[in-house]
């Protein structure tokens, strides 16, 4: 090996991996003050202790994961990804600032940039909300004008933040960051009460299925930490959930700006009972969220090593693809799709070698016990749980360009790891984004409308409808001149599963 | 991936079945991509990310690297190094090349290869016709990344233009370019300083042994630690001291600040991470020139 090259010593087991994750845990003292508001005095960037629902700081380590960094196994560190909406001011950016800034995610440099545009701009006043606005317009007009990625860490969790602006025109990026996300957090002005923004904010993350939902309550400070008033925004809201279809709904009263209920909880909401904002973030349950149900592999990739001297890898033919639903094991009948050739896993390899059985959403490559002809845009399924296959397609979409979408029109779409062409065939209505309620549509779908459209595929996609699986049931439009992505696509359930004949073969 | 129960994946296992996923979407959706390789931390994991992805083929496309003609010497061996060990074919572009050519023209005064970079970068994917390049940038790096997206378009002139992004929604990726507009990839887009070395320690990836303490002569030059060479020797008020010192991200030589540390393993750079009080890009003085530096250069078709 050459000077320049060094390697780590010792192999990582398992469980070191995740105790040596959070090394910084170790610089947590049991009597650690949080949340600290004097940067200077904080332990450097340890992540936070974790939130639980004490209301004395002294508790912190009380929690089970407290201990991460002590022997014994401990539950691996997972992610959760959540998205913010809320509009204009109602302080989405200034939360998330809040969030890093009590969890210690923040550094030094970070605080000077701030503390430097405070005294340019905000009077003395560090601004929170500049940590996440990073393009210059955004700053010079004090507005967030796309989706922006943050990220921090606790000893319980990773997370993934997207930030996504609250003004109509942008409803596409607020698409965009709740597509991928477990939990989507929508902020409710206490002043101003259930808003058309947040019904909407709403309907978007109960289109988009997203599991958990928390609404936070913020400025509590401005209704004098009234009770009355939380719970009055509180029934405001349950009066239109029930249209929606969201299982998990949490109401928090906070106050991003002062940090209350934030991190740990405040002393001026005795009345509430219930966890801080942080505290649910980390013992959320999301393992059951993903779909384990039918095996689901679209083909990306096939991997043929062009080695015909080497006797392991001249027969190599492996099909890569990550699992979109489901669990693949070694020995399992599988029917590949569109063609409807059913065969079986010889083996299931990835690059740290073979595995017995892989799951969604592990990326692996599947040597099949028949020489079939296979390819990118091909779907390998379970035969007990079969998806289903067509050219004839119903949709909830978001249209996302300025250019409305009139019936008839010809267009790409990307399903799975399937480009096609496709032609709309028919705009069945467009929904009230603020009830999801259909109405008429007319003049076609303009920029950020939600509608129910029916569509032509020239391939067959083989698929799930949206509500069984977030993967297999959506698809994207992409307009074939200019290449814009134009719309998000929801698919409803398919009428007919895909079936065996009498022969025992697959025909779609 | 050997031992599991409950169909679990931790926050690692999470982050690299995303990013093979989208080495896979740029392999099986170009013709003709490259992937950047550099040596640095970054780029080492997009490495591992390839061979997780293609192996036991081929990684089914070259490396290449712009070189600036002020990188760390250790560094450029270790790419080469690397390349080689990989059986990959590794295209280097230099900038020197560039401003003999005239494809790059440096100004009166100018010693940084920052904006020199971006013309010669842009002419090897003409040169080589690519039309994808996949990279190692980190949307936790720098405000202006974190709002670029995994597939992020390039117009003909090679620009990026922030307020006009395709929206990126779920896992598919809109990969269309016509002739001559080609993509940005950003496998790792989603993960952090410690997630990178976290990932370095479970592979056990050999790294460039500037990330590890090593005794160097350093002077003090706007609030950094910068290693005298003979590209920037140090000027006659300067003191020069010798530092046990690493780098913590890399640039050129002339522009990189040296954290000093006692760093001396992978174990030692997560605990001196985990307890850092400054960002990563805060050592590098290109960055701090102006607040919205890293969008500017973006913009103009930087990496």
């Amino acid at each position: 090996m050459s000077l320049t090259a060094r390697t780590p010593a010792s192999p990582a087991e398992p469980e070191t991996q995740t105790t040596g994750s959070h090394p910084g845990t170790t610089t947590l003292l049991p009597d650690d003050p949080a949340p600290i508001r004097e940067h200077a005095a904080r332990p450097a960037n340890a992540p936070a202790a974790p939130a639980t629902t004490a209301r004395h700081p002294t508790n912190h380590l009380a929690a089970p994961s407290g201990d991460a960094t002590e022997k014994g196994p401990v539950a691996p560190v997972d992610l959760l990804r959540f998205n913010t909406c809320g509009s204009v001011d109602d302080g989405k950016s200034t939360l998330i600032g809040r969030l890093l800034y009590d969890s210690k995610s923040l550094m030094e440099d970070q605080l000077e940039a701030l503390e430097r545009s405070a005294d340019l701009t905000g009077g003395g006043q560090i601004n929170l909300a500049n940590l996440t606005d990073g393009l210059r317009a955004e700053r010079e007009q004090g507005i967030t004008i796309d989706v922006a990625y943050r990220y921090f860490a606790t000893p319980r969790r990773k997370f993934i933040i997207a930030d996504t602006p609250g003004h109509t025109q942008y409803t596409r990026n607020m698409v965009t960051g709740a597509s991928t996300a477990n939990l989507s957090i929508v902020l409710v002005d206490a002043r101003s009460g259930v808003i058309e923004q947040s019904r909407r904010h709403t309907a978007i993350a109960s289109l988009l299925r997203i599991p958990h939902l928390v609404v936070a309550v913020n400025k509590m400070d401005l209704v004098d930490w009234s009770q009355e008033r939380f719970e009055e925004i509180r029934a405001d809201f349950e009066k239109f959930l029930p249209r929606l279809d969201i299982q998990d709904v949490k109401f928090i009263p906070i106050s991003a700006l002062g940090g209350d209920n934030v991190v740990s909880l405040s002393d001026k909401t005795p009345w509430y009972t219930g966890p801080s904002l942080l505290g649910h973030l980390e013992t959320v349950h999301i393992a059951s969220d993903r779909n384990l149900q039918g095996l689901r592999l679209p083909v990306q990739w096939v991997n043929r090593p062009n080695r015909p001297d080497d006797p392991a890898l001249h027969d190599f033919r492996g099909v890569s693809g990550q699992l979109a639903g489901g669990v693949v094991q070694r020995g399992q009948q599988v029917v590949v799709l569109p063609s409807g050739i059913t065969t079986r896993v010889k083996a299931i390899h990835t690059y740290d070698g073979e595995v017995e059985e892989a799951f969604c959403p592990q990326s692996v490559t599947l040597l099949l016990e028949h020489d079939i002809d296979i390819s990118r845009g091909q779907m390998i399924v379970g035969l007990d749980d079969l998806p289903g296959a067509g050219t004839e397609l119903s949709a909830k979409l978001c249209w996302m360009h300025p250019r409305a979408l009139t019936a008839g029109r010809k267009l790409l779409l990307k399903h799975t790891s399937l480009t096609t062409q496709a032609i709309v065939s028919a705009i069945t209505h467009r929904i009230d984004v603020t009830s999801l309620e259909p109405g008429d549509a007319p003049d076609g779908l303009a920029l950020n409308d939600l509608g129910e459209i029916r569509l032509r595929t020239a391939t067959p996609l083989i698929y799930d409808g949206y509500k069984t699986n977030r993967q297999t049931g959506a698809f994207i439009l992409i307009d074939p001149a200019s290449h814009a992505t134009l719309a998000a696509g929801m698919l409803l359930p398919p009428k007919a599963l895909v079936r065996p004949d009498e022969d025992g073969d697959f025909v779609i | 991936m050997s031992s599991r129960t409950n169909y679990h994946l931790d926050h690692l296992q999470y982050l690299e079945t995303e990013a093979i996923h989208i080495m896979r979407e740029v392999a099986g959706e170009f013709e003709r991509p490259a992937l950047l390789f550099s040596g640095g931390k970054d780029s080492i994991c997009l490495l591992r990310l390839a061979e997780k992805a293609f192996r036991p083929s081929d990684i089914p496309m070259p490396l290449l690297n712009v070189d600036t003609g002020h990188h760390f010497p250790e560094l450029n061996t270790f790419r080469d190094h690397r390349a080689a060990q990989l059986g990959a074919r590794l295209i280097v572009r230099k900038v020197e090349d560039a401003i003999a050519n005239g494809i790059a023209t440096p100004t009166e005064g100018e010693t940084s290869r920052n904006r020199l970079q971006i013309p010669t970068l842009l002419a090897a994917i003409e040169e080589f016709r690519f039309d994808c390049l996949i990279g190692g940038a980190r949307r936790d790096e720098e405000k202006a990344r974190a709002k670029e997206r995994f597939f992020s378009f390039r117009d003909s002139f090679g620009q990026w233009d922030p307020k006009n992004q395709r929206p990126e929604i779920w896992n598919l990726y809109n990969t269309r370019v016509n002739s001559g507009e080609h993509m940005r990839a950003f496998p790792i887009s989603n993960w952090t300083e410690m997630d990178v070395w976290e990932y370095i320690k479970r592979e056990q990836l050999e790294v460039p042994s500037i990330y590890f303490t090593h005794p160097r002569q350093c002077v003090r030059r706007s609030g950094q630690w910068l290693p005298v060479s003979e590209l920037a020797p140090p000027k006659p008020s300067e003191t020069v001291r010798e530092l046990n010192v690493r780098v913590r991200t890399i640039g050129d030589i002339i522009s990189t600040g040296m954290i000093e540390s006692p760093a001396d393993d992978v174990d030692d750079i997560l605990t001196e991470i985990a307890a850092a009080r400054i960002t990563e890009r805060a050592a590098r003085a290109d960055d701090r020139s102006a607040e919205a530096a890293m969008e500017d250069r973006k913009k103009a078709g930087y990496f």
